[in-house]
């Protein structure tokens, strides 16, 4: 009997989508040509598709709302086997050791072509981290994290155009012309509730590439400023292929010193307070967080991050003009952290490395990588919120008795 | 005995409707006092003002810190006050329930603590020291209220009366003169009430804490309480010892009535 | 004067279509708390809609008022319906979920409904046939207001006003106003709140489809990004009134369309985009709540 019903409601689902997608989908208008195809195919296509996914569909949200019933103390208990992987510290030193090696031999295995796709893998990791400060950690929504990217980016450009600034000046400069920009547009909002920092983050990403593109005397309008030049290494004269390596290796520099921040920012009186300020900011006030301070930091850090991977981004692709900081970037870098799971160091990684990687070799996939980002940000936090790999909080051991100096043994 | 904390006039207007009507209320070092009243009769809404969740419409809030000056704090920012030495629980639980219950008692260091950003990235001598003082001073805490052993657990996982009995915790960590607990007994079983009362007179004497609560057990009211306030419709109707109360005609008509209503 | 005249109506103009978006907003604002980003993206796919209709409808012979009426009412019964999917899939599911997870779900939803008509249509502009009539009674004043300014500015009065009766008079107005100021109450009293949410979302989706097909004929050529910059536009102008408060989102989209005519009329009309912006960031640090708006407390 519950089987017929399921049936029927997914073939009254199914209907629906049919009738719902039928003018966009299936009706195609040429209106300078007067021509108008149908393609009926389609209707056939969705009618199917959305039989088959409201099964799923249904069956995974029964699962989250019995998993929501049964959250005892057995959920504590329900770690994935990735988590208890990572946790054997045997095994995940191996697999530091063996990532690594891979990463060290990477640029002499593969292709210069392959070497920039990993770089701009990297840079995604390094961006992804930077706005899992804001929103994983502190749980504020950002939109417009490419604008922060934008400044860092140009402000290298212009540094170079202007003045001959190298990169290793333009780095610090620009991460702080990033920050300063954060600050700026954070002191007004973030005193707010949480919901218009979204709405603000989305606009100013949207008047940064506006402003870009039209103020040319500043900014070379939509054409962009180029020659930009790669980083430099004491003077050396490098070759193409030379500075694709360089500039990977200095990638994995980067990675490994966000990796490093981001965790010993997580496990401080900052990190803490962002993450009850996440939980709950009411209760987070009332325990003496000063909220707009913390929020403030929090947007700003991020903000840093996104100036100097900008300023990377200039000097690895030699030039830089408006299109490069579409809405599109902060989609995709939001997507790998609601992917990789909000606060999660490792997911993060993972979920960049799946999101960049996975267009670039499956072509057929890029068309469609935009609706693949809305799809994830949509399934993610109705069916599991805490992203791929759920964050375990560090734990503290404490031997009061035995340990004479009283020294906390903390183990992670 | 000095009074710590007091409220001259103590007035909030909810568009025309007033939640509190010139409340005068103080209470002493080394007090244990209830604020008790029927449903919807403005207690909350007293910690709200006092916390600086809300700013009172009129009317003052004088805090006199043991250790220092009397101050005026209407308007203060809730982060202030809680520095200032008042911290409070809430009538819904409000722990941070992805956080272990270490942490979540970490938090109440903040406002004790100094770390920033290149403190936590560098961890230098001083902020490994702080962090340090932090896991041993909470862990403590923990172990006299009796969660000690769950403190690596995630708040949310813990048994309704020990979320209860963390949001002290939490509180206490902040070093406060004055604890605000509101309705800390409700939804507790009596051998958790039992408890928390020990625990309540156990903070009492040997934290030399103060205390105001909120609490619709009357039975632990008027066996901890060493003065009671009433309040109905956000006026202070009463005031007095829990013997005093017991016997006064205003209280009784404001109880009855209520359960009559209801 | 003409030419401040001009622009006053020109300001009018736009003004009456943000209304009819932010209107959208403001109402689901009011009822549960979130910022509908998905919102601008039902009044593309309403413009889309219409397109598509009149289109079919013209080059099998129709003209005239038939065409505009059947595109209207086609258009308006499909964002509606999409607007009461949309929060079925991507927002009754996330009730009670922390207030990070509602807002990501909508922005994803918003980048996917983009994508879905970029990827289904086309990404390029396609031209919009003027679907409103010449007025004839209008053409002295043509200098100064077009036949197509008239004809929004009064549909958008006279939507004004049937959604204003509907709230204040019929029971799921009543309803949907309970809701607004307490959720659980309203429940409580016997309110289906599912089903306000859900007309919440329709009525909201049927406004933003009329303003997209009478935005669609004014300007003349549509795409798929078209909702993303109203969206935010109408979301400001729903700041700029008060969030969550109807006449507010009103009042606040005329004043941000005046601004924006006057600011491109006078000063430039490459930032007109930036104006609207800088008037969001002006009232967040001036007046939070908003021009109409009441400061909220919250509750603990």
């Amino acid at each position: 009997m519950k089987r017929l019903a399921e049936l029927r409601e997914s073939l009254v689902i199914a209907l629906w989508f049919m009738f719902l997608t039928f003018p966009i989908l299936v009706i195609q208008v040429n209106t300078i040509e007067k021509t108008i195809i149908w393609r009926w195919q389609n209707l056939l296509y969705v009618g199917i598709g959305s039989f088959a996914l409201s099964f799923v569909w249904r069956y995974f949200i029964g699962k989250a709302a019995a998993g929501g019933r049964a959250s005892g103390e057995r959920a504590e208990e329900k770690t994935s086997i990735l988590q208890r992987i990572t946790a054997d510290s045997r095994f995940s030193r191996s697999a530091i050791l063996l990532t690594a090696l891979i990463a060290l031999a990477f640029p002499f295995l593969s292709s210069t072509y392959q070497v920039n796709i990993m770089t701009t893998a990297l840079m995604y990791v390094v961006l992804g981290l930077g706005l899992n400060i804001v929103v994983g950690q502190a749980g504020l929504l950002h939109l417009g994290y490419v604008a922060f990217y934008a400044v860092g980016a140009y402000t290298y450009a212009l540094l170079y155009q202007h003045f001959g600034i190298g990169f290793w000046t333009a780095l610090p400069l620009g991460a702080l012309m990033a920050m300063v920009f954060g600050l700026l547009l954070g002191f007004p909002v973030l005193r707010l509730r949480g919901d218009y920092l979204a709405i603000v983050t989305l606009g100013f990403g949207e008047i940064t590439r506006i402003v870009l593109e039209n103020w040319s005397e500043f900014s070379s309008g939509p054409s962009g400023i180029s020659e930009i030049p790669r980083p430099g290494f004491f003077n050396l004269a490098m070759d193409l292929e030379e500075s694709t390596i360089y500039l990977y290796f200095l990638m994995v520099g980067f990675v490994l010193f966000t990796i490093f921040v981001t965790n010993r920012l997580q496990n401080s009186r900052i990190g803490r307070a962002w993450l009850a300020l996440r939980e709950d900011e009411v209760a987070c006030e009332a325990m003496g967080v000063n909220k707009t301070v913390a929020k403030m930091t929090a947007f700003a850090l991020g903000s840093t991050w996104a100036g100097m991977m900008g300023v990377v981004f200039a000097a690895k692709t030699t030039f830089v003009n408006p299109a490069s900081f579409t809405f599109l970037e902060s989609a995709m870098i939001l997507s790998i952290v609601v992917l990789g799971g909000m606060g999660s160091t490792l997911g993060v990684i993972l979920a960049s490395f799946l999101l960049i990687l996975l267009p670039e070799y499956l072509r057929a996939f890029s068309d469609y990588r935009m609706l693949l980002f809305g799809t994830i940000m949509v399934v993610m936090m109705i069916f599991r919120p805490q992203g791929i790999i759920t964050n375990i909080r560090r734990t503290y051991e404490y031997h009061f008795e035995r340990k004479q100096n009283g020294a906390p043994d903390a183990s992670v | 005995m000095e009074t710590i904390l007091e409220t001259k006039n103590l007035t909030m207007n909810f568009g025309g409707i007033k939640a509190l009507d010139r409340v005068d209320l103080d209470v002493r070092q080394g007090e244990i006092c209830a604020l008790i009243g029927p449903n919807g009769a403005g207690k909350t809404t007293f910690f709200n003002c006092i916390t600086g969740i809300y700013p009172p419409s009129e009317g003052d809030v004088f805090i006199s810190p043991p250790a220092g000056k009397r101050k005026r704090i209407n308007g203060l920012p809730v982060h202030r006050v809680t520095a200032r030495g008042l911290a409070r629980t809430f009538q819904n639980i409000r722990l941070f329930p992805d956080m272990t219950v270490l942490e979540n008692v970490m938090v109440g260091r903040h406002c004790r603590t100094k770390a920033g950003v290149l403190g936590a990235i560098f961890r230098d001598r001083i902020t490994r020291k702080e962090e340090k003082a932090v896991v041993t001073r909470s862990y403590a805490i923990l172990e006299r209220i009796g969660l000690a052993d769950l403190a690596n657990a995630l708040a949310r996982n813990l048994p309704y009366g020990d979320q209860r009995r963390l949001e002290i915790a939490r509180a206490l960590a902040t070093e406060p003169f004055l604890l605000l607990l509101d309705e800390p007994a409700a939804g507790m079983n009596p051998r958790e009430t039992e408890a928390l009362e020990e625990l309540i007179l156990r903070i009492k004497t040997e934290e030399q804490i103060s205390i105001l609560m909120i609490e619709h057990d009357m039975r632990m009211v008027m066996s901890i309480s060493d003065r009671i306030f009433v309040l109905d419709y956000g006026k202070k109707i009463a005031e007095g010892t829990a013997a005093e109360i017991w016997e006064n005609p205003v209280v009784i008509k404001a109880y009855l009535g209520e359960e009559f209503d209801a | 004067m003409d030419y401040f005249l001009e622009l006053f109506i020109g300001g009018l103009t736009r003004g009456s279509i943000y209304a009819l978006i932010a209107l959208g907003y403001t109402m689901v604002y009011g009822i549960i708390e979130l910022i509908n980003f998905a919102h601008g993206e039902i009044y593309m796919i309403g413009a889309f809609t219409a397109l598509i209709v009149a289109t079919i409808l013209t080059m099998s012979g129709m003209s005239g008022v038939s065409v505009l009426v059947l595109a209207f009412l086609v258009a308006v019964l499909y964002s509606s319906c999409y607007g009461f999917t949309v929060e079925k899939i991507a927002y009754k599911p996330l009730r009670g979920a922390s207030r990070l997870s509602p807002l990501i779900s909508a922005i994803g939803m918003s980048i996917f409904l983009q994508n879905y008509v970029m990827l289904a249509q086309t990404s390029d502009f396609l031209p919009f046939p003027n679907l409103l009539p010449e007025l004839p009674f209008m053409e002295p004043y043509a200098h100064i207001m077009g036949s197509t300014e008239f004809i929004i500015v009064t549909t958008t009065a006279v939507v004004m006003i049937l959604l204003t009766i509907l709230i204040k008079f019929t029971k799921i107005g009543k309803a949907m106003r309970a809701t607004a100021q307490d959720r659980n109450m309203a429940m409580l009293v016997g309110v289906n709140v599912n089903r306000v949410i859900s007309t919440t979302f329709i009525i909201g989706s049927a406004l933003a489809a009329v303003g997209g097909v009478l935005i669609a004929s004014h300007i003349g050529r549509i795409n798929f990004y078209i909702g993303f910059i109203a969206g935010i536009k109408a979301f400001t102008a729903a700041v700029l009134g008060g969030i969550g408060s109807i006449p507010g989102a009103v009042l606040g989209s005329l004043i941000l369309g005046w601004t924006e005519s006057f600011a491109t009329g006078y000063v430039s009309s490459d930032y007109e985009d930036v104006f609207a912006f800088a008037l969001l960031v002006l009232i967040l640090i001036f007046r939070p709540s908003g021009l109409l708006g009441r400061s909220t407390t919250q509750k603990v």
